[in-house]
């Protein structure tokens, strides 16, 4: 087990694809461990998004020069790729959204339309709130009634409490992957078919899971899947919404507006079909080239060799920070992906992560968005270190060290 | 003492810290040694959520002063409260209300009333001012009843 994926990652080579990573903050080489929040970016995507500007900006799908065709198929081509990283049957099922809080409101807004007073919407305890406002909003305009899993003391979902929740009335289920507080590794597969089973529509949340490693949206069996491209090395602003063909087809449009018309006139428009119903007014061309160049970045890389690396650095982080005294781990599940939320007794993660950023230590301090979360835990918040495929095993010891002199001076 | 002396001060006593950790050792031993909040004060009505660090201030009249009190679940930011309120505290509530809080800034503490950070500092500052334009126009309207 001892370094093993370690070994063979071409961690040097990776570690210089990043700009950002080679810099200072407050005067010592940079230890970024706020991936969860998002990822840096390898001068392949930079660069991506800047030979797009340079030498294929034009409007998509208007222009009958050669120019707007050419951006037109790298957009196009994009949509693709992305397809093809979440393994989606069939790129018209690929709806390009700004990230994961759209790709759920997106849901919620225009699938939701078809809830009723009495319908029973599940979520969970650990969602962050992005998947829970949305389905709140939609329960009070639609009298539907939001029901939420349980979390077990380790972190993760009661799966008999769910099982409890399931009913004729459930008609849809939100869950999220990968918990971005906490880290667990959510059953999904089990989720979407004993939902299923109820006849009720599936939603995973992947923001946490698509940077982590491979995502078969075919295997997992859901009816929905999304998630943002700025946490997997891409741009900010872009996203993905995957969905099943007849139900994208079934569901009104979301904003109205350009692109997304058949034929508009003012006694009747009609609407264009999938996945351009979805996607009113220009769309973010850059951003897409750019997520696409991020998602074959990571895949040159073997998304299953990044998995185990990271496993691997998640364990060594675990082993050597439950070492300082008083601190506890957030989170215990047995299938974790790369978050380290954790506690020192009697110190507020604020002034922990004050601390760690003076030594260069970026780490996130708070409730991380899931605010029914950390009261479930009865807790402020929590010190996260997140980790990606290009921290290290020094990354670790800078960690352990910051910490330690962080809880010497606190104490 | 006046603020601006008040704020001298501080500036003079920070300047002996040539390297953050000890800084931070100072503010961090200020914050222990701050007079905690009346315990009957330190409820939802004297609660400034912040997203980070909670805070709790209260500010009762003497005079034409303002006396303050105030806490922090964070130790920092009760040392950096410690602060404010030894700059603040039993000063006349138009000063309050007029003054310029330029100390944190010139102690390299900036960052901690950046909205970013959103400890419930920045608010406890502009709610300690507010306190001191409110006590100053009860003040003023008295005077001139």
């Amino acid at each position: 087990m001892q370094n093993t994926a370690a070994k063979t990652f071409p961690i040097e080579r990776i570690r210089a694809d990043f700009p950002l990573l080679q810099t200072e903050m407050n005067g010592k080489p940079l230890v970024f461990l706020d991936s969860a929040a998002s990822s840096q970016k390898p001068q392949q995507v930079l660069d991506a998004i800047e030979q797009y500007y340079e030498n294929d900006n034009a409007n998509v799908h208007r222009g009958v020069y050669a120019l707007s065709q050419r951006a037109t198929d790298a957009f196009e081509a994009a949509r693709k790729t992305m397809a093809a990283y979440i393994n989606a049957p069939d790129e018209h099922e690929v709806i390009w959204v700004r990230g994961c809080t759209e790709g759920i409101n997106l849901i919620a807004s225009t699938y939701g339309q078809r809830f009723k007073t009495g319908d029973e919407i599940i979520v969970s305890h650990m969602e962050h709130h992005s998947n829970i406002v949305p389905w709140q909003m939609l329960c009070e305009r639609s009298g539907a009634i939001l029901k939420v899993i349980p979390v077990l003391d380790n972190g993760e979902l009661d799966m008999v409490a769910y099982k409890e929740l399931l009913n004729e009335r459930t008609v849809f289920v939100s869950v999220v992957h990968v918990s971005n507080a906490l880290g667990t590794v959510n059953p999904v597969v089990d989720i979407c078919n004993m939902a299923h089973e109820v006849g009720a529509v599936v939603l995973i949340d992947g923001a946490q899971a698509t940077p982590h490693g491979k995502v078969d949206v075919q295997a997992i069996g859901c009816d929905f899947y999304t998630f943002s491209g700025h946490k997997m090395c891409g741009p900010t602003g872009q996203g993905i919404l995957w969905g099943k063909r007849e139900l994208l087809e079934s569901m009104p449009p979301y904003h109205g507006g350009g692109e997304m018309i058949d034929k508009v006139s003012f006694e009747g428009t009609t609407y264009n079909v999938i996945p351009f119903k979805f996607e009113a007014g220009t769309p973010n061309m850059a951003g897409a080239i750019g997520l696409a160049s991020a998602a074959d970045y990571m895949t040159s890389l073997d998304l299953d060799a990044i998995e185990q690396y990271e496993a691997e650095l998640l364990a060594y982080a675990t082993g050597e920070m439950t070492k300082i005294e008083g601190l506890k781990v957030i989170g215990t599940a047995p299938e974790k992906h790369s978050v380290l939320s954790f506690l020192v007794e009697g110190m507020h993660p604020y002034d922990l992560g004050t601390l760690l950023d003076k030594q260069g230590v970026a780490v996130r301090t708070g409730h991380h968005c899931c605010q029914p979360l950390m009261e479930r835990f009865g807790i402020p918040g929590t010190v996260r270190a997140s980790f990606a495929f290009y921290n290290t095993r020094e990354d670790v010891d800078r960690l352990v060290a910051a910490t330690t002199r962080a809880v010497k001076m606190l104490s | 003492m006046t603020i601006a002396e008040r704020q001298a001060e501080i500036i003079d006593e920070f300047e002996m810290f040539d390297d953050w950790m000890d800084k931070y050792e100072h503010i961090i031993e200020l914050g222990k040694d701050l007079p905690l909040i009346d315990a009957a004060y330190k409820d939802e009505d004297h609660k400034i959520r912040g997203c980070q660090s909670q805070v709790w201030l209260h500010a009762a009249p003497e005079g034409d002063k303002l006396r303050f009190t105030a806490d922090s679940d964070a130790i920092i930011t009760k040392g950096l409260i410690s602060l404010m309120v030894r700059v603040l505290d039993d000063q006349p509530a138009a000063e309050i209300a007029n003054t310029e809080l330029s100390f944190i800034e010139k102690i390299g503490l900036h960052e901690h009333l950046s909205p970013t950070r959103s400890n419930g500092l920045r608010s406890m500052v502009k709610q300690m001012k507010l306190y001191g334009i409110a006590q100053a126009a009860q003040q003023n309207a008295q005077a001139n009843g």
